[in-house]
């Protein structure tokens, strides 16, 4: 079992440095504040949160695009906290990033078949090899037939082929694990389902790991494995998708669910009980459960003491006062 | 029972650019009662926003054509010229939330007076008044009046949102456009938001035009569902009945694509991609994407009328055929 995980996250922290003010010296974003799970091989994991919650910086740090303030992460048993040089190329090799922006991550002056090929130069791959390998990843995506697409720029092409244009690069080099930040929101409704299906698919036969990083709970229900709720730098709660989603436990993740409506012609009869408020800065987060200042169950431990991270039932786990 | 509010006909917004004529909105007809919301749904590029602006008539300077017939209480708004809109029409009928607008509130002038502006140069009120009625306006969207005296960035992004909103209730109009009015924050105070326009339906006496690319999120404002695909709208339809079985297969098949949280659907998805504006397809413009298309399809479809005000622009409706 234990050689199944690829990667282990444990008590990371990413905090960014502000000056705040002349006089007032200086403080942290604590953007990721002490996050550790395991995600193991072919594994799909969600982490949802609110704008500003820490998502992308986690994301990130664990891409190691951002250098981790502490904690560890380790990949197929080796420690990549704090690699660099030759090693952390191997770690890039071993991960791809698809973001929100397909446009924004594609350079505007390079053709398609200049775009995948770079990655394959860098890394050092022959040239014979380079085009074979462009072919079979645009052929992955779909963009097919691929001699339509080799010569043309990312403009020429629309906003859900863009996406499958980054996520052929994310997949270009063979990589084991995927960050997804927010995939589809820039894509158009009729689109969306498209791009996250293909992308299920590819992970399917790949085996691979991917962390799908989303404010949009109801997708998540499709296309993972296991959500995390994040709020204010950490995660509140973890569990099993179908789980979290019927019972949820955590009083922010049970406020998440009420506010989503499904279409339904009796949603405009109804008021949704949700907490007032919002996401407290990360800059200066209130003592406690972060969540208490809107959270209808506030007990006085609530606003001294942090919850530690309890499993209340197996495999799912709450930081929350309630359940101690 | 109910009388017409917003009656348009016909109506064509395009915009001449280098790579040709946009057809934004392409001959559409529609009807908002008093007191109704119509929810029009549709992807980005649609024209919903071009047909948000040409209703309030604020249009960018490439306009090829804007022509039609929009009658708001009976008056046939196209016939007004440019200083009787701005007085009689815009922000003092037909007001406007917009999702850019979360951003364009005056850094250094007080909340109050912001929201009282409208009031100050569309109606003349004198400026001690309208700061009352900018404080009245301030509560009716759930913020305390002494937030009046504060600044925007003194807010945080619900707040504002609630500013803006204050901001086109102030006037009293008869219609207010929610231009995507929250697709900017997060999905607590998007929730928060949505409670807060529901009790202003519920208590005021007024008719919302609330546009957006989301299906779930306009089921909770909807009495009325216009579906619009390419610059027409292809359905016209009663929100019970839309949200349960839609009738032109585009409504049929994004509603399909719909990820929910509580049933256990299995998700579909268009293929292809919307169609450009400059070039749509000829007849009816989803034909291409669409799994039911026939010979007739390469024709324009006509609106065909299903009683009860529902009407649907697709042949599958056509009979006879």
């Amino acid at each position: 079992m234990e050689n199944n995980v690829l990667l282990s996250v444990r008590d990371l922290h990413k905090w960014f440095y502000l000056r705040r003010g002349l006089f007032k010296g200086v403080g942290y974003v604590r953007a990721v504040d002490g996050v550790s799970f395991d995600l193991q091989r072919g594994e799909a994991i969600a982490i949802v949160g609110e704008s500003g919650c820490g998502k992308t910086t986690l994301g990130k740090t664990i891409l190691r695009l951002y250098k981790p303030t502490s904690g560890n992460i380790i990949f197929e048993g080796k420690n990549v906290t704090n690699l660099e040089g030759k090693e952390l190329m191997w770690y890039r090799r071993e991960t791809g990033y698809v973001q929100q922006d397909p446009f924004g991550a594609l350079p505007p002056f390079m053709t398609v078949k200049k775009i995948l090929e770079e990655p394959l130069i860098i890394h050092k791959v022959e040239k014979r090899e380079r085009i074979k390998r462009i072919y079979e990843v645009l052929e992955e995506v779909k963009l097919i037939p691929v001699e339509d697409f080799l010569n043309k720029y990312p403009h020429m092409l629309s906003g859900g082929q863009q996406q499958r244009l980054v996520i052929a690069r994310a997949i270009l080099l063979r990589p084991k694990l995927i960050v997804a930040d927010e995939p589809i929101s820039m894509l158009d409704a009729s689109v969306r389902i498209e791009i996250l299906t293909l992308f299920r698919e590819l992970q399917k036969r790949h085996n691979l790991s991917v962390i799908y990083i989303t404010h949009d709970l109801s997708t998540t229900k499709y296309f993972s494995e296991r959500i995390f709720v994040m709020y204010a730098g950490k995660i509140v709660e973890k569990a099993n998708t179908l789980e979290l989603l019927k019972e949820p436990l955590h009083p922010y993740t049970q406020a998440l669910i009420r506010a989503i409506p499904d279409p339904d012609p009796n949603n405009r009869f109804i008021l949704r009980d949700v907490p007032p408020g919002e996401p407290p800065s990360l800059l200066d987060p209130p003592p406690g459960c972060r969540f208490h200042p809107r959270c209808p169950y506030a007990k006085d431990i609530c606003k001294k003491r942090e919850p530690e991270e309890l499993e209340v039932r197996k495999g799912h786990f709450v930081r929350c006062w309630l359940y101690a | 029972m109910s009388s017409v509010l917003l009656d348009v006909k016909d109506l064509y917004l395009y915009y001449s650019t280098r790579k040709g004529i946009v057809r934004a909105v392409d001959g559409v007809s529609f009807k908002i009662n008093r007191k109704e919301t119509l929810a029009l749904i549709g992807e980005s590029g649609c024209g919903k926003s071009s047909l948000a602006k040409a209703l309030l008539r604020l249009l960018p300077r490439n306009v090829h054509i804007f022509k039609g017939h929009i009658y708001f209480n009976g008056e046939d708004l196209m016939k007004l010229s440019e200083s009787e809109f701005s007085k009689r029409i815009r922000w003092v009928k037909i007001s406007m939330v917009t999702q850019a607008a979360l951003n364009s509130l005056n850094p250094v002038i007080k909340v109050g007076e912001q929201i009282a502006e409208p009031l100050i140069i569309h109606k003349g009120i004198p400026k001690e008044e309208a700061l009352k009625k900018a404080e009245e306006a301030l509560s009716l969207v759930g913020i305390s009046k002494i937030f009046a005296d504060r600044y925007p960035f003194e807010l945080s992004g619900g707040m504002r949102q609630r500013v803006i909103i204050a901001m086109a209730l102030v006037t009293n109009p008869d219609l207010v456009i929610l231009d995507e009015p929250t697709s900017a924050l997060d999905v607590l105070t998007q929730a928060n938001i949505m409670n807060l326009l529901k009790k202003i339906k519920r208590e005021v006496d007024i008719s919302f035009l609330f546009i957006t690319h989301d299906i779930s999120l306009s089921s909770e404002l909807a009495d009325k569902v216009a579906v619009m695909y390419a610059g027409q709208i292809v359905e016209f339809n009663d929100a019970e009945e839309f949200y349960e079985s839609p009738l032109h297969p585009y409504s049929n098949m994004l509603l399909a694509s719909v990820p929910t949280l509580r049933t256990d659907k299995k998700l579909a998805f268009i293929p292809g991609s919307p169609p450009s504006l400059i070039d749509p397809p000829k007849g009816c413009r989803f034909r291409p994407r669409c799994p039911h298309r026939f010979k007739k399809c390469y024709e324009e479809p006509p609106l065909v009328d299903l009683g009860n005000g529902r009407y649907v622009k697709c042949w599958l409706y056509a009979g006879g055929e």
